[in-house]
């Protein structure tokens, strides 16, 4: 074909626009076959109607064990395809029987997340109009400082580290969905902390806002803890890693903190800020946790694979739970430091252990004896 | 939000990062590139509570368009050649976008920057948004456009069709293989930056000209976060510019991903704008003055060339040549054309050109019509259900073409197909860069050089080969592209909806389908050669070489 140059456009002195035409294609307009064929019927759904999360979730990662005819086009080095399920040690006789009990799809993950913002905006806002920082004990300010700021990097190295490369190696987009949107949780929960602590360091004249780093990093109470989320985010296996997290992590250091100690005491020290900042991560955790309990639940149930499934989860729980149990020990003398010591570590440590038994009784797995004692 | 106060926030965040001390890294995902630490920095400043909101309120404008389109009933005025073409384009996109989500911890995991991570992360939830965005577009489109058939077997469909392959690349070739390569070269510096610009830019204006004003507010909408991902690639890039171990495979990577995205992306778009559309304006862009627009002059002269000050090694050729095949070569028009030979093995229906199309055509592409314009007078009078085969089957001078094993669009531009037998097969390559994407790049060494981390080529590539020797009909109910009475076509070659009109799996038996891979390896060495002299002396549109060309 010979070279040829861009026609220029014809003169013209009217506008140039598409011009609308009547073309009757909405539906109903006539009846023929399939034209009340109005669903997608490629799945079944878990009700009588999919619902809009299942919709837009459904069979989106292609899968060779449903639709999936040619297989996947491209491997790694090491010939792993697509995405395998050998990249967990549970197993599943129907990993896309898992579905998300949080629904969770664009338009919640926006109201809810921006909701949140804006709650904290605006009590922030109102905290800062009213001087209510003024009213703050001050050595709960050098806990919020040293200690609930500290906390972010948890939540930031479970959400960047844990959450968020476990979300490319589950089986399923129903799974890695869910998992994309605990990392989103997480990872706004962490700045939230630290811009929380920003706004801080603006109000109260002696608040340290680089301490909490130095917390983080070396101070001996939070070692142990931050051992653990390191040891996490070294996990190759995406299952473990998650279970470990979810599981064992959250009820004996994650709720440990946060609501056995942060919302208990702050209120005592004259700070109803930090409460509710503290509680969307809170209330963020246990909408996560729904997902966990309803994923590893499945696979301890699976009735062909039930049983290496419980035998896999119990020795995760063996070696994760001595583990978040000394993380949460150590954080102990934080309990000391405030002045109103109404709140006792004890009993926060026990309804830690409690909520631990109870979730692991729905699982139907054994309560280790660290934790039964 | 001042501005100052989001460096402020911005910085602020940097701090949440530490150094482990009690593990190692764990190399969940391979790369060949070295990177240093280095303090990259994120221009776009992200911090996630001002991202939220600012997404939920374009979320709200997006849905506040859905129910305005079905309260002011937009599909009496949606043309239905245009609506067809989005079940294909609306099953595949939902995986490249969630791909892309998938793809983050790659990169994250690959490159050393704390800065950039937090870009990357909040890249993926974006990706999240675009996929159910895009699944939830497609929902509404199922539930009010006239024929819902093909919407409502989409992903199922995408799984088995014979242009899956094609699209699904521009998917999995994000999340797999070297880290890198794939979820920074082939997705953010290629994909992300230059092709999305045709992909939900162009053929959105496009979809507004035939009546349908819901894909431009829910891609415009997609479109506004991909700034924010060509930050981050950019980013990245500048890293592994750093480092001069990198420029070999930068090299190679640019070449694959540039060529890679040309070949599947360009046949694609160019197919749905250029063979979709009602509106023949002679005003209105051709899909080949949008690409020098978007992708020549925004993507290769204002993005790409300014890279070469930093040691980037352009593929200029390349560039040059898939405009060539663009405008000189008939690339789109000959996808299209195979598009519709295979009208019976897809999920949609596709419209015949009639004389608007052909004066349009003649006049954005001189020569058009003497190149295609017989075959598709032709392809309308046999897509009358009057007692014949589908087009495909009929003599109409149209030589069944070879796949590409690489992009697997088929050998189109027959002069530039290239056979080698490769991993113990014959193999069929639509070019040369092509070949050399399979022999020579994704290989475990390169140019002497070890690239364990490199992915693979792998699967049956070639769709033909699931189905050669069986009965058309037999084919199409195993595909599952049959109307709810159980005998009517979901493809038809057509857009009359009179049932007495509509081709059913009584018309599709009788007619065997053959793969062209399994025919050439079956061939001796001498039958090859003449074979493969035939059909690179044949073309354009298909037609069988003349026969002075083949004795």
């Amino acid at each position: 074909m010979a070279e040829q140059t861009i026609p220029d456009e014809p003169e013209s002195s009217q506008r140039s626009v598409p011009r609308p035409v009547f073309t009757d294609a909405e539906a109903g307009a006539k009846e023929f076959p399939s034209s009340r064929s109005r669903h997608y019927n490629y799945f079944t759904p878990r009700k009588r109607r999919a619902s809009v999360y299942e919709d837009v979730t459904v069979d989106v990662q292609p899968d060779p064990a449903r639709h999936l005819t040619q297989g996947w086009i491209y491997g790694f080095a090491d010939g792993t395809v697509g995405y395998p399920q050998e990249w967990t040690a549970l197993q599943s006789s129907n990993w896309h029987e898992f579905l998300d009990p949080n629904e969770e799809w664009e338009q919640t993950i926006y109201r809810n997340n921006a909701d949140t913002v804006r709650s904290i905006q605006r009590t922030i806002a109102d905290a800062k109009a009213s001087d209510a920082f003024d009213n703050w004990n001050r050595t709960w300010a050098r806990v919020v400082e040293r200690h609930v700021s500290a906390w972010a990097h948890a939540e930031h190295g479970l959400g960047m580290h844990v959450y968020l490369p476990a979300q490319r190696d589950a089986p399923t987009n129903m799974i890695n969905n869910a998992m994309a949107v605990a990392a989103a949780h997480k990872l706004r929960f962490a700045q939230d902390l630290i811009l929380y602590n920003l706004e801080l360091t603006d109000e109260l004249d002696d608040f340290d806002g680089a301490m909490h780093r130095e917390a983080w990093q070396h101070d001996p109470i939070w070692r142990p803890t931050r051992e653990n989320v390191e040891r996490l985010t070294g996990v190759r296996d995406w299952g473990e890693a998650f279970f470990a997290a979810a599981v064992v992590f959250e009820p004996l250091v994650g709720e440990l903190f946060r609501s056995g100690f942060v919302m208990q005491a702050a209120a005592l020290h004259g700070d109803y800020v930090t409460p509710i900042i503290v509680s969307s991560g809170e209330s963020d955790t246990a909408r996560d946790l729904r997902g966990a309990r309803a994923l590893f639940g499945m696979l301890a149930r699976d009735l062909e694979h039930g049983d290496h499934n419980r035998e896999v989860m119990q020795g995760w729980l063996a070696e994760w739970i001595p583990v978040s149990l000394d993380a949460g020990k150590q954080l102990q003398p934080i309990w000391s430091q405030v002045a109103e010591k109404v709140v006792r570590y004890d009993a926060a440590a026990e309804r830690s252990r409690q909520r631990l038994a109870d979730l692991l009784g729905d699982l139907t797995l054994e309560l280790p004896s660290e934790v039964s004692a | 939000m001042s501005r100052a106060s989001i460096t402020k926030a911005h910085n602020k965040i940097q701090e949440l990062s530490w150094e482990p001390t009690f593990v190692e890294p764990v190399d969940k995902y391979p790369t060949d590139y070295t990177f240093e630490r280095a303090p990259k920095k994120d221009p776009l400043k992200q911090v996630l509570r001002s991202y939220f909101p600012m997404e939920e309120e374009k979320d709200n404008r997006v849905f506040g368009a859905m129910d305005g389109a079905i309260r002011g009933n937009m599909f009496r005025q949606v043309q239905q050649r245009w609506m067809e073409w989005q079940k294909l384009f609306l099953s595949i996109i939902p995986f490249p976008e969630i791909s892309a989500a998938r793809a983050m911890p790659l990169a994250i995991n690959a490159v050393p920057n704390p800065e950039v991570h937090n870009g990357l992360a909040i890249q993926m939830i974006d990706e999240v948004r675009h996929s159910t965005i895009q699944m939830n577009l497609k929902r509404l489109y199922m539930n009010h456009y006239i024929d819902p058939a093909g919407f409502d077997i989409s992903e199922r469909a995408f799984s088995n069709c014979y242009a899956g392959t094609i699209g699904r690349q521009f998917g999995e070739g994000f999340i797999t293989g070297d880290a890198i390569t794939a979820a920074d070269i082939y997705l953010t510096i290629v994909a992300e930056t230059a092709f999305t610009n045709t992909l939900f830019v162009a053929m959105p204006g496009e979809a507004a000209a035939n009546g349908d004003y819901l894909l431009p507010t829910v891609f415009h909408s997609v479109q506004s976060d991909e700034s924010r991902h060509i930050s981050n690639g950019y980013s990245i890039i500048l890293m592994a510019l750093a480092d001069e171990r990198n420029r070999q495979l930068l090299e190679r990577d640019l070449r694959y991903a540039w060529w890679n995205n040309h070949a599947v992306v360009d046949a694609a778009i160019g197919t749905f704008i250029e063979y979709g559309t009602k509106d023949r304006r002679k005003d209105r862009e051709s899909y080949a003055e949008a690409w020098r627009r978007w992708i020549y002059d925004d993507y290769y002269r204002s993005y790409l060339v300014p890279l070469e000050k930093y040691g980037l090694v352009v593929p200029h050729d390349l560039v040059e040549e898939a405009w060539n095949r663009i405008w000189n070569r008939g690339y789109v028009h000959e996808v299209a054309q195979f598009f519709a030979t295979g009208w019976p093995v897809n999920y949609w229906r596709i419209d015949a050109m009639d004389d608007d199309d052909f004066e349009w055509f003649e006049y954005k592409y001189p020569g058009w019509y003497d190149r295609y314009g017989q075959w598709w007078e032709r392809y309308a009078e046999l897509g009358m259900r009057n007692g014949h085969g589908p087009i495909t089957f009929e003599d109409v001078n149209y030589q069944y073409p070879h796949r590409c094993w690489t992009c697997m669009v088929p050998c189109l531009i027959r002069e530039d197909m290239v056979v080698d037998e490769v991993d113990g097969q014959v193999r069929t390559y639509c070019s040369e860069t092509c070949h050399w994407t399979d022999a020579v790049a994704f290989r475990p060494e390169y140019e002497g050089r070890a690239t364990p981390a490199m992915g693979q080529l792998t699967g049956k590539r070639e769709w033909e080969t699931l189905y050669h020797g069986r009965d058309l009909a037999e084919i199409i109910e195993d595909l599952g592209y049959v109307r709810d009475d159980g005998r009517t076509l979901v493809p038809q070659p057509h857009l009359d909806l009179d049932p007495k009109r509509m081709w059913t799996l009584d018309d599709a038996r009788g007619y065997t389908l053959q793969s062209p891979n399994i025919l050439l390896n079956e061939m001796t060495p001498e039958e090859r050669e003449r074979h493969v002299a035939a059909y690179t002396a044949g073309g354009p549109a298909g037609r069988f070489a003349p026969e002075e060309a083949t004795t």
